[in-house]
């Protein structure tokens, strides 16, 4: 294979982050919450943020948020996503309060506001195990 | 607490930038021996007296950086210290500099920012490159590699972009005064004859009919990356006194470190200048009145009209009118990185943050020739890196 050819970067799990993985292979959004802070966490971790506890634990979640900011890549922003452009690549701010770095669909460039509410889309990648998050603007 | 500004910049050594280099590659540690040299040429100061050196990663070694370079350059030092704070990293070896002299552990320190093409080896590594995905990092286990790089949010333009379109939600998004900085900037860069961009005026509207790269930040809001290098001088108090030239003082300085990914800030307008600039003040007992001319870091004009704000300059969400009713230039009322910034002046690299910090010394040094800001005495510096979230500060003074 040419070291040039262009090929997706695509995540590789750990196991600690593989439930999220997993979740969404199920259609389901999954992230981690901590009681003793009663805060939402993404992405997956071993600890808290700041406090450090180590009482993390899974819980599913609806996924949907808000477009916290975006940009429209009008060239690719490595070269293995040439072809891919006009990237739109999203922050969504999820109701639970953490953010994520996804990327929109199914939407037209002049309909996509900050603020506006966002829901996902599961994104198998063919011939993988994996699924993206992408989101799409929520009716 | 702080530095009571008994060390200071008394040596500046930069080639410059070029978009393509007119020499041969040379090793990183090549470049340190030369570009020490230079830099102690400047400052009147023999090898012999350096016992400190400042660096960042070179192409010859992964680890062991400092002994590397000492033991090439026959030096023993006292203090070496490596830093890695992308864009940040000069300016946050200067203070590092300045602290390690006035707490007694060495006298003359040198920085270097070597930025010239090495030699590829004749049969070229095996694996990808660690720089595919610019400063974002694809290594197993990375939180970049699994939760951004596959969305394609790698290297810079992606979130400068996000943080501009944020910026744009909140308080409105005036793209002429944001072309306005790059316009500024340039006045001075064509008094440079060391700018890339010497001698090529633009205007407003040649900024926003440049291409769109990632809304809304244009071709000519984006530095140009060139190759280059530098290196500079801290000294203290007695050496600095028989260098030279006029020392630069370094009175204050703050540092403030945030994250990697701004998809994780906390508040995605609220960088970590605030608080760096406040310390870099009150440390040096100055007011922002008291400013000759700021020099700070420039990767876009989102970075710089942000910066003006969060510097303290102006509330925030009012340095778009700011920019309108100030000249920028090393003419002006208000002087921004009259070497032309990174955006006039070229981006070589590490250098490219280093040139704000040279540019600072010399205008207080009273070196700055063709743009040199009458009477300068006060310079207000930035190092920036990452995504506006690993941020420095620095104040240098005359006599």
């Amino acid at each position: 294979m040419a070291a040039d050819t262009p090929q997706r970067p695509l995540p590789t799990p750990i196991d600690r982050t593989q439930p999220f993985w997993d979740g969404l292979r199920e259609r389901q959004v999954r992230i981690q919450y901590s009681p003793s802070s009663g805060k939402w966490v993404f992405y997956p971790r071993s600890h808290a943020p700041l406090t450090l506890a180590d009482d993390l634990e899974w819980r599913d979640i609806s996924g949907e948020g808000t477009l916290y900011t975006y940009t429209i890549a009008r060239r690719p922003t490595a070269p293995d996503f040439a072809g891919d452009e006009p990237q739109i690549i999203a922050v969504v701010e999820l109701d639970e309060g953490p953010r994520l770095t996804s990327t929109l669909v199914n939407v037209n460039e002049g309909e996509i506001e900050v603020g506006m509410r966002v829901r996902p889309v599961f994104e198998d990648v063919p011939e993988t195990e994996t699924t993206l998050l992408r989101y799409e603007p929520a009716p | 607490m702080g530095l009571r500004g008994e060390a200071a910049i008394v040596g500046i050594a930069e080639w410059k930038p070029e978009r393509r280099p007119t020499a041969p590659p040379m090793f990183t540690l090549e470049q340190w021996s030369q570009l020490t040299r230079e830099a102690l040429d400047d400052a009147g100061i023999d090898p012999s007296e350096v016992d400190g050196i400042c660096c960042t990663n070179i192409r010859e070694s992964d680890s062991f950086v400092p002994s590397t370079i000492a033991e090439y350059m026959g030096m023993q030092v006292n203090f070496a210290e490596v830093v890695d704070l992308g864009g940040a990293s000069c300016a946050a070896m200067v203070w590092r500099a300045a602290a390690a002299i006035e707490l007694g552990l060495c006298n003359v320190v040198v920085i270097g920012a070597p930025s010239w093409p090495s030699p590829r080896p004749p049969v070229a590594p095996s694996g990808p490159s660690s720089w595919r995905y610019g400063a974002s990092s694809a290594n197993y286990g990375s939180p970049q590699a699994e939760f951004d790089i596959p969305y394609g949010n790698v290297a810079q333009n992606c979130g400068y972009a996000q943080i501009a379109m944020k910026y744009g939600a909140e308080y409105g998004y005036d793209p002429e005064a944001l072309a306005k900085i790059a316009v500024d900037q340039r006045v001075s860069a064509n008094h440079n004859p060391s700018a890339v961009f010497h001698n090529v005026p633009i205007t407003i509207e040649d900024v926003l009919n440049s291409p769109m790269i990632s809304d809304p930040i244009h071709m000519l809001e984006i530095v140009m990356p060139c190759v280059g290098g530098a290196a500079i001088v801290v000294a203290g108090k007695d050496v600095a006194r028989r260098s030279k030239h006029r020392p630069a003082w370094i009175s204050g300085f703050g540092e403030r470190v945030l994250h990697k990914t701004p998809t994780y800030a906390e508040d995605m307008l609220s960088t970590a200048l605030i608080p760096a600039a406040d310390q870099a003040f009150d440390m040096a007992g100055r007011s922002r009145e008291e400013v000759d001319l700021i020099s700070v870091y420039d990767c876009y004009t989102i970075t710089v009209l942000m910066t003006i704000e969060d510097a303290g300059f102006c509330p925030r969400g009012e340095g778009q009118p700011f920019v309108r009713e100030h000249d920028l230039s090393f003419m002006g009322d208000f002087p921004c990185n009259t070497h032309g910034g990174q955006l006039g002046f070229g981006q070589a690299g590490l250098a490219g943050g280093m040139s704000h910090i040279t540019e600072g010394a010399r205008q207080v040094m009273r070196r700055g020739e063709d743009h040199q800001v009458p009477d300068a005495d006060v310079a207000f510096i930035t190092g920036n890196g990452g995504l506006m979230s690993e941020q420095v500060a620095l104040i240098l003074e005359g006599d």
